[in-house]
């Protein structure tokens, strides 16, 4: 009996015990990114100020300046790339949700798995050897196709897994009533499906927006404002990680200042597609 | 008539389709042809022992990619050591203890957010805070403080993999089967023995995926892991020297290529970085697949 006792009292210490480290282990791995957030909004707040937003960067030396150009740039740059993936893949997406089966929605699929998977640096080897080297130039346009690479698999699987939850009677209803096929896919379908649709967008734009190594030999950077789409633009991330390697105090604190406007972009397009995912979301 | 018409248009349409689900196709194939092509100087010139050379000096033109396929050997194993005990910490914490209620949504939105900050963000904050805490470290163990190394890169790097083994393991725990579970509360086992008896067991190769996919990802992060690795050419000695990975000497020096050979010998590391993180990226997702279709 007493045996009996003893055991179960083992087992409950035991039980007791490993849940104990499981809760405990799992606050630790919150602790860095507090840290992180701590660090970012001490050291970012201070730098952030009116004329940080509205000024140009200024040459070593001379104090104040701003990321007004890097703030446009990646503004122009992540639309460019999504104005260039959602055609392709919301049509690619449609495909994969319509056919379902097939030689060629096997090789899709195993696609944007390899492509989602591709690390962002050789997007950027990519995006360098089929634009930037025949043109003889970094161009915004060249990062833009980068960063629509990394974006596509993200769209193509947002829109096959919102177009699979439309309920099939929908459909079926809508052909009974003689609509051909191409306009029940336009009209019915795909619109019962856009909010989530656009949700994988945003999820999409936050992915990119903060992404530096496939704009490191595409965009390239530079210090002027610059509209044009085929000379070097700077961005955001960029800014970061050039003045993160000088040598210069003022320039590690614009650092902080962009990555803390950096993270206040990422952060507003995340909440965004939760909000708009748990607002539209799609109810039958 | 207008039948007709119709039909030619839903042909139309299904041509439309078929087209983009073939950019997307050929896009890869692109990739992979461009990156072949483009490094064909480089393993003519050295053939396959480009790949194990010890040697990476531009200047004299001898490369070998060794020293950074042990870099990213070295970091992403030591990121892996470090991440898996949090990662399923979490995912039994978010897959058992809590899986609904206020303490669960903050925790999934703490891990979400800690998957949404960008890289860069994270290399920023390993300069500025990580770099001089290893360095105490590193003074404290006697051994030379540079402070930046594979070590710094590593744990920078477990940091960032965390919520992606957390997600994956959380879901495959989620999908052990409640009868299951149930079946071994009503013989009496506390919940430490349900976890080790049936939820560790059935949800094991699920948990072994998910590791592979952070092992993938730790493979191709560039960024944080450039500004932290200390960027040295040399053989790794040990887990606290300066190193490189593939990723980073990419990121590093392919602006700086200036000849043919050398931009082709970086072409090449970019092929074997996007080989190895395409097959085990391919092997993880496999097993989840399968995981989840026998459900």
């Amino acid at each position: 009996m007493k045996e009996i006792e003893r055991n179960c009292k083992k087992r409950l210490f035991l039980n007791w015990f490993v849940q104990a480290l499981v809760f405990v282990i799992t606050g630790l791995s919150l602790v860095p990114l507090f840290f992180i957030l701590f660090y970012l909004t001490k050291q970012g707040i201070g730098s952030v100020n009116w004329s940080f937003l509205t000024h140009l960067p200024r040459p070593v030396g001379e104090s104040g300046g701003g990321v007004l150009n890097a703030i446009i740039g990646t503004l122009i740059i992540a639309s460019l790339s999504t104005i260039m993936a959602i055609p392709i893949g919301v049509t690619a997406g449609i495909y994969l949700a319509e056919k379902k089966t097939g030689k060629l929605v096997h090789l899709l699929r195993l696609s944007t798995d390899i492509l989602q998977s591709t690390p962002s640096i050789v997007l950027g080897v990519i995006a360098y050897l089929w634009i930037v080297k025949p043109a003889q130039s970094f161009s915004a346009f060249s990062g833009s196709v980068a960063l629509a690479m990394m974006m596509l698999p993200t769209i193509v699987s947002s829109t096959e897994e919102t177009l699979k939850l439309i309920p099939y009677t929908l459909k079926e209803a809508s052909l009974a009533l003689g609509v051909p096929y191409y306009r029940t896919v336009l009209k019915v379908i795909l619109p019962s499906g856009i909010s989530g649709i656009l949700t994988g967008t945003l999820l999409g734009i936050a992915r990119i927006a903060g992404e530096t190594a496939p704009l490191l030999f595409t965009a390239f950077g530079s210090p002027y404002l610059n509209f044009n789409l085929f000379k070097p633009m700077n961005a955001l991330p960029l800014v970061i990680f050039n003045y993160a390697s000088s040598p210069y105090l003022e320039w590690w604190r614009q650092a902080w200042g962009a990555s803390f406007i950096l993270i206040v972009m990422v952060l507003c397009f995340n909440l965004l597609a939760k909000w708009g995912a748990s607002k539209w979301k799609i109810k039958f | 008539m207008k039948d007709i018409k119709t039909d030619r248009r839903d042909i139309f349409f299904h041509k439309v389709l078929a087209l983009a689900s073939w950019v997307v196709v050929c896009l890869v194939l692109g990739i992979l042809i461009t990156l072949i092509l483009s490094s064909l100087p480089i393993f003519k010139a050295a053939g396959l022992g480009f790949l194990f050379h010890k040697v990476w000096d531009p200047v004299n033109h001898r490369f070998g990619a060794m020293p950074f396929l042990a870099g990213t050997l070295l970091t992403s194993f030591l990121a892996l050591v470090f991440s898996l005990p949090f990662s399923l910490a979490i995912a039994l914490f978010l897959g058992e203890y809590f899986y609904q209620g206020a303490i669960a949504s903050f925790f999934q939105s703490a891990t979400e957010l800690l998957a949404g900050i960008p890289s860069v963000i994270y290399g920023l904050w390993g300069i500025f805070v990580l770099v001089p805490l290893v360095r105490k470290l590193e003074m404290k163990l006697g051994i030379l403080p540079y402070g930046v190394g594979i070590f710094t890169a590593s744990l920078i790097l477990s940091i960032m993999i965390i919520p992606y083994a957390a997600s994956i393991a959380r879901e495959v725990i989620s999908l052990v089967p409640t009868e299951l579970k149930e079946a071994a509360y009503g013989l009496g086992a506390t919940r430490w023995e349900v976890i080790k008896h049936i939820i560790i067991p059935y949800a094991r190769s699920g948990i072994f995926a998910g590791i592979l996919l952070s092992l993938g990802r730790a493979i191709g992060e560039t960024m944080a892991v450039t500004m932290v690795i200390g960027n040295n050419n040399q053989f790794p000695t040990s887990i606290f020297a300066p190193g490189n990975t593939m990723a980073s000497v990419i990121a590093n020096e392919f602006t700086e290529a200036t000849s043919n050979i050398y931009l082709s010998a970086l072409i090449g590391i970019a092929l074997l970085l996007f080989l190895v993180t395409t097959v085990v990226n391919i092997i993880g997702r496999y097993i989840i697949k399968r995981l989840s279709v026998k459900k």
